[in-house]
Order: C-alpha cells, then structure tokens, then sequence
C-alpha cells in the first residue's frame, strides 16, 4: 500500500517525450502544477498532447499545490492529468511505462478492447510493473472515440496518475467541430486517499457536513408543518439510513479540478463566437459524481463513452466516475461561459470558462439546494411508478413508511420463493434491500429531477448503430449491488472479492447482466475487456457503455458479448467501494 | 485543582495509557504490515485490501465532575483494532474521587458482527476501584437499534457464581454540524451482593448524563454537562452506610477525541 510517499525517484528533467509531442497544445502543465491563470490556447490545450503510435511514459512523484498547502501526486510524465494520448483507429500501439515510483505501478486503458494481458490490471492482467521497471503495451486500436487512461495500483489514480485518451476514427468524424476540447474533471485531497479511507472505516460520515440537523428540523417544520418534518424523518430513522448520504466523500477534504485546474485557477478554452466546440468530458473522479452544465449554452451530447450517439440536446448532464460524455456547443456571443460542474451533493464544483480571448470570466453560478434522497431511491418501483416527480418524501404515504422495515413482504420479482427470500437477506454487509427496483431509465436522479433544465437520462441516449451483435442473450446473470454504509463495506450479493469466486462467461456467449442495486448509493459498475449494452426496461437496445451508473434503487440490465477470452477485472468505479470489495474477476473461457 | 484531585486524574490518566498502548503497538504493527508487504505480493495484485484490519482509539468522555459525593475524574473509553466481521475490543470506564478510583473497570472482548447493524462481544471484565477487583467473563451485543440508538448490553459472570449485566443506551443530537447533545443512559444490575464493592442486588445504580459537545474538529470536542446518577436497593443502603448520597447531580466538562 502506497501508505507513505517515496522521495521522488527520478528528477522531473528526465522525462522523455516521443515523437508527434504537441498539437499546439500550450504547456502550460507542463511539469509545472501550480497553474493558476495558465490559459489554454488551441486545440487540448493546457495538457500535452501525444499522438502517434509509439509512446513513452513515466510514471513518478511531482509536487504539487492546489490549496496552498503542498503535496505529492503521482503522475505520467510529471503532470496531472497525464498528457492526453492520441491514437489512430485501425493502427497498432506500443506504450512503455516506466515506473520511477519505488512501488509497483500499472496502467489501464479505460473502455479499451484489447488482449487481456494489455488491460494493465496487476494480479489479473499481469504482474504489475515493478519499481524501475518498463513494460510495454502493444496492441491494435479497434475502436475511436474518447477514453481515459487510469492507474489500477493501490491509490495511484486518486494521487494523479490519470489521463484522457482520443481515438481518431479511421474516416472522418461522425459530428465536426471547429474546437475540440478535454474537459477532465477530478477530486484531489491533499489528505493521502488510505488515511481518507481508514477514516470512512471508523466514522462513515466524517465527510458529511450536511448531516440531518434540528435547524434543518426547525425549518421543515416551519414550512411543512410539524407533522411532516417528523414524518420526513420517520422512516430514514427507523431504517438507520442517512437522506443526506449522497457523497462518502466531498469537498471537506477534495478540491475539485477541471483540466488539473483549481476553480480558482480557471481553466479556459477559447472560441471564436459560431464555431462548434467539441468538448470531451470525462469524470477522473475517484469518487466524485458531478452535474456539468454551461449556462447560457445547449449541449449537444454526441457520444457516450467513446460511442457515437443519435445526438440529444439537454441543459446539463450527470457525470459519474469513469463515464465520459462528448458534447457539441456553439457559442455565438462574444462573451465568456462558465463550464459548472457541481458535486452531487453540492459540497462543491469544479470549475472552468470558454471565452473568445484569454482571461475573460463568466458569473459562476450559485450551486442549487442540497436534496435529500428520494424515496424512489430507497424503496426502488415500490416508492413511486414512472419518472420519480418527488425528490423529498411529501408525497409518500404513512403505509408505504410503516411497510419498510417488512421490505420482505413487498412484490418482488419474478423468482421462486427461497432465491428471493436468500437474495433479499441483510448481513454485516447488506444493510437493505430493495425488493421490487425500479426500472426505469428516465430518471435524472437525486437533486436533478424537476429542476427546470433538461437533463440527460440513458433513456435519452441511442447508440448509433445498433447492438454489436443481434443475438437475444443466452441467460441472466443478476448480481446485487450491497453495502453497509455504517460498517462502510460494499460488495456484489453481499460477498467481498476476498471471499468470491469469479464470474464466469462462456467464450462468444451472449448473456445479460441485471445489475440491481441494493444501496442509496450511486454505483458505476465498469466491466473491463467488452461493451456492456443497455437495453431499457422493454429490454431493447439502448447504449452501448463501458462504465454503467446504477442508481440508488434502480435495477439495469446490459448484453455482453464474451467474445474477449482471459481474466478481465469487474467493478464499481466508485474507487473506495472497488477498494473495499465491490469487485470481481470475470473469467471469459 | 488540588491535589486530590490530581491524585484522581493521574490514575485517570494510567487508565487511559493502558488502553492506548495496545492500540497504539497494533497500529504500529499495521503500518509496519502494509510496508513489508511491498514489493513481492503487490506485485501479484492491485494492492486492494477489501479485508484489511484498522484501529480505533475513541475516548468518549474524559472529564472532570462536580456533585454531591466530590469532585473528580471520570472517563469513558473504548479502543478497537480487526476487520469488518472480528474485532478486539477494549473498553473502560470509571470515576475517581478521594484520591482513588472509586469504581470502574476494564474489559477485553472479542467483537464478531452478526447482522448489519449489530455485534456480539465474549470476553472477560476486571474491575477497578474500591474493595476487590474482581474477574468476569462477559458476553454482549453492541450496535445501532431502529433510530440511531447505540446500544451495549452486556451481561457478565463472575467467578463467584455472580451474574451482573449492564446496559447502556447514548444518542446524537445534532442542532448544527459542530454542536451536538449526547444523552447516555446507563443501568448495572446485579444477582448476589457483594458488601466488599459496596453493590447490592437488583438494580444497583442507573446514571443518565447529558453532554453538550462543540466539534472543533470531527476528532476532538470538548463538552460541559450534568450527569444524574443514583444508587438503589442494597446498594442504596451501602450507599448511605458509607454517608455518601445516594443521589447524585454532577456538573461535568471534559474532552472527547479519537484517532
């Protein structure tokens, strides 16, 4: 465990750049991670840019300040992000990673179809690259597209070790753009991530500053009257659940970057009013969901992670660790516009600028209300049929309440009797269950519904194209997501990846995973290695993603075609929760 | 301060290191664990450590009291160190006056989760204080109940053939995120009596306290408060052989910390 930091092991001088370095990207990280009023001039700016075939990364310790006190991020080539790789779709890839850190390193090519033993996860992949050793990647770029890249050691990933990926498809883009733009955001503590973590372990909500509170009571009791404050509370109480529980994690110890900038530090992309801006998002995030929106300005999402998509106009989008979004904007104002990404539990926001010339500001906009979780969230398609109107509990009835510490007497689902009662049991690491989940995927989530703009649902979202294979899927394969927030553990069907045994797919089978999820919690569940397909509630093709956000309550089901045969890791993104056990080995043989 | 209360705290103060020092050896020997553990077998895997054990150290009240019966120290720990389903605990509480522990003890259990919100604990107590330091086996549940009660009822047995059990009930209220009321309630009962500790059978004594606490930081806050505390049956009588009060309304300020 990557407990304490190692001197840095190389001096940043020695990092070596390959061929192809720069688009015209400013080097404004270079090296140098301090970057307030850096100012991003052309293409990517502000990270380097790599393009070609063969690359050549270090990975090493650089200090850096974000909050005016210092700290040490690993990072790829001595800056965080890590330089922006671009590839070509249809060519071969060779990537050396040298590993200056005196502990064992890795790095994962995020949503990348590749040979399992290139997926850089150390234990299944491969061994890891040990401190001053090299290995190399080498492998054919099938896909194009945007992607990241992410270490799979230890914290590596939540201390810098990340970066965006851009494919260039073989012909030319499906959707142009005069601009295009990296807008990476992510959560930097300078608290090291195992402390963070040992902290949740003995106090689970260390980092909630908005806990329920009796000035929050003394308020919804002015409002509501004082029956409905009681009864807003009645049942979280008696369930030993906390409505405030929307980020194990937040910005009492996180400052939220975009492009490796502060809010402060204002990361900013120039245009030229009416021209097309293609902005890459991606959430680097270790545990952070985030709501981007531009006021002022439409998007136009064109691309879900990585696959082009039937292109869908919204006011903001719900970005979870792992996904990534390409939106086309085209500003005609000659005036600048905040890119506004808050927290989902509104503790905070990352924080850039589009702007016609350098150093112009737009008003950041005040970050909207805490919400509570929803019952919709708790008590899944048992709460409230279709898209969940009520992001507070008005609407809920006393029965509905009285019935939740008996959820075992709620309709499930179609099974027989003993799976569902043994499915449907808590333990030390289940502490609920949510029998009868809702299925829906039109449902923005908490602190997004009914707020007055369009938001994105994958109800929105059609992948162009269709499946990657036709065939109705072979069988089901349902796994539970669980947690226990009190204990903070979390796992699939209440077994840590310690204790279980992988999940095995037959290789060129199609089968469907039914992800349900059993907590209040937001889980992107990732499968490495194949696409997942979404299908909706109908079970109809949606989406094709490699990154899948369950919500709180929420059961969704995806094809898989298991068509790459070796170990390939499988988990949530949420990194505390894969690191606490939320994790499995699929096996494709 | 004078110096019998000095005498109380120091003794206050012993309880206090007895408890932290195994703590503090077992987080040692964690982040030793973890150190040793790289290179070899972090290179077989992610470094994920989805069973690993931590520790605990909450001292939950450390305060000084003002009642009836004296002023002294008074403390209430608990210390834990394992993984999610096994834990060893320690835990100690007492109170001093007269320049002496007046009653207290210290347990060593073995906590083992059983369900998501609660714990059973097997282990052994030792009393301190006044008259002989007896020996109990213990055996309890400890956890979270419907409304966020933290509950402990242990009962325990003593070499003697006695049987005693204690339970202990605390809650949180918040009134902002800093500032918070702590009432705790806590009843010892008994079978036989025991003239030589001055407890009685039946009910012996109940104590509810109420501690208002700010949170500097989410690991340190001081407090002020009151404790009622009062003495029954048996113990009652012992009570007022020894000319003390039975009950007993004590002002209290103290600390409460854990790391």
């Amino acid at each position: 465990m990557n407990s304490f930091y190692p001197p840095p092991a190389v001096d940043v001088a020695r990092r070596r750049f390959v061929q192809g370095l720069a688009l015209g990207g400013a080097a404004a990280a270079l090296g140098l991670l301090r970057p307030t009023g850096a100012i991003a001039s052309g293409s990517f700016a502000s990270s380097t840019v790599l393009s070609g075939t063969d690359f050549a990364l270090d990975i090493g310790q650089t200090r850096v300040n974000y909050t005016g006190k210092p700290g040490i991020a690993t990072t790829v080539n001595g800056s965080l992000p890590g330089p922006i790789l671009r590839w070509k779709q249809g060519s071969e890839v060779r990537l050396r990673v040298t590993n200056r850190l005196l502990v064992p390193t890795s790095i994962h090519w995020h949503g990348i179809i590749l040979p399992f033993d290139m997926d850089g996860v150390p234990g299944i992949s491969f061994g890891g690259i040990a401190p001053g050793a090299s290995f190399v990647y080498r492998f054919n770029v099938r896909q194009s597209g945007t992607y990241w890249y992410h270490a799979h050691s230890g914290y590596q990933e939540q201390t810098g070790l990340l970066g965006a990926l851009i494919i260039d498809p073989q012909g030319s883009e499906r959707f142009a753009a005069d601009r295009d733009y990296v807008v990476m955001l992510n959560d930097w503590s300078d608290d090291h991530p195992a402390s963070i973590y040992a902290r949740l372990k003995k106090s689970s909500g260390y980092y909630n500053t908005a806990q329920p509170s009796v000035a929050d009571f003394v308020r919804d009791a002015q409002h509501l009257g004082l029956r409905e404050a009681f009864a807003k509370r009645r049942m979280w109480n008696a369930m030993r659940m906390n409505p405030t529980d929307l980020s194990d994690v937040t910005a009492y110890t996180y400052t939220y970057l975009m492009n490796g900038f502060t809010p402060a530090g204002n990361w900013t992309g120039l245009f030229r009013p009416g021209e097309k801006l293609r902005l890459r998002v991606i959430n680097g995030s270790g545990m952070t969901i985030f709501d981007l929106r531009i006021p002022g300005l439409k998007m136009s999402v064109v691309s879900a992670d990585g696959q082009d998509v039937e292109p869908v106009t919204v006011d903001e989008l719900r970005i979870a660790p792992a996904e990534t979004y390409d939106v086309i904007v085209e500003p005609q104002e000659d005036r600048a516009y905040s890119l506004f990404a808050q927290t989902i539990d509104r503790s905070g926001y990352a924080r850039g600028t589009l702007a016609p010339r350098p150093g112009m500001q737009a008003d950041v906009p005040a970050m909207d209300p805490r919400v509570w979780v929803g019952m919709q969230d708790m008590m899944g398609g048992a709460a409230s049929p279709g898209r969940g109107g009520h992001s507070g509990m008005q609407g809920m009835h006393h029965e509905a309440m009285n019935d939740m510490p008996n959820m075992q007497d709620m309709p499930g689902m179609a099974m027989d009797d003993h799976a569902f009662a043994t499915q449907l049991k808590t333990g030390p690491g289940v502490d609920m269950r949510v029998p009868a989940p809702r299925t829906n995927l039109d449902d923005p989530g908490v602190g997004l519904r009914d707020n007055g703009r369009r938001v994105l649902t994958y109800a929105d979202l059609h992948t162009i194209g269709g499946p990657i294979d036709q065939r109705e899927p072979e069988r089901d394969i349902t796994l539970r997501l669980t947690g226990n927030m009190e204990r903070y553990m979390w796992s699939f069907d209440g077994v840590k990846f310690s204790d279980a045994q992988p999940v095995r797919f037959r290789h060129g089978e199609r089968l469907r995973i039914v992800l349900v999820n059993d907590t209040m919690m937001h889980h992107p569940i990732h499968l490495h290695g194949m696409w997942s397909e979404v299908e909706n509630a109908a079970g109809d093709f949606q989406l094709r993603k490699h990154t899948v956000s369950v919500q709180p309550a929420q059961q969704i089901s995806y094809a898989v075609t298991a068509d790459n045969p070796g170990r390939w890791a499988y988990h949530c993104h949420m990194l505390f929760h894969m690191q606490a056990g939320m994790f499995r080995e699929v096996v494709v043989a | 301060m004078n110096r019998r209360t000095y005498a109380g705290w120091r003794r206050a103060w012993l309880a206090c290191v007895a408890l932290t020092l195994p703590c503090t050896a077992m987080a040692q020997d964690a982040m030793s664990m973890t150190h040793h553990d790289e290179p070899s077998p972090a290179m077989q895997n992610m470094d994920m450590h989805d069973n690993a054990s931590y520790g605990m150290l909450l001292v939950d009240q450390l305060e000084l009291s003002h009642g009836h019966n004296g002023n002294g120290p008074a403390w209430e720990a608990e210390a834990w160190y394992g993984n999610d389903s096994d834990k060893l605990w320690l835990r100690s509480e007492g109170e001093g006056s007269h320049r002496r522990i007046e009653r207290g003890d210290l347990e060593a259990l073995w906590g083992h989760a059983v369900s998501a919100f609660w714990n059973t604990q097997l282990g052994v107590r030792h009393d301190l204080g006044i008259g002989p330091q007896r020996n109990w086996a213990a055996f309890g549940v400890e956890g979270l109940a419907p409304y966020w009660f933290e509950l402990e009822a242990t009962s325990y047995l003593s070499n003697q053939g006695r049987v005693a059990a204690r339970l202990r009930a605390e809650y949180t209220l918040r009134f902002t995120q800093r500032l918070m009321l702590q009432p705790e309630f806590e009843i010892n009962l008994y079978s036989k009596d025991d003239p030589a500790q001055r407890i009685g059978s039946g009910v012996s004594d109940t104590q509810l306290g109420l501690r208002l606490r700010y949170e500097i930081t989410r690991q340190f806050a001081p407090y002020v408060g009151v404790v009622w505390s009062r003495r029954f049956a048996t113990t009652a009588t012992f009570t007022r052989a020894d000319r003390e009060s039975v009950f007993d309304r004590q002002f209290v300020a103290g600390i409460r910390f854990w790391f």
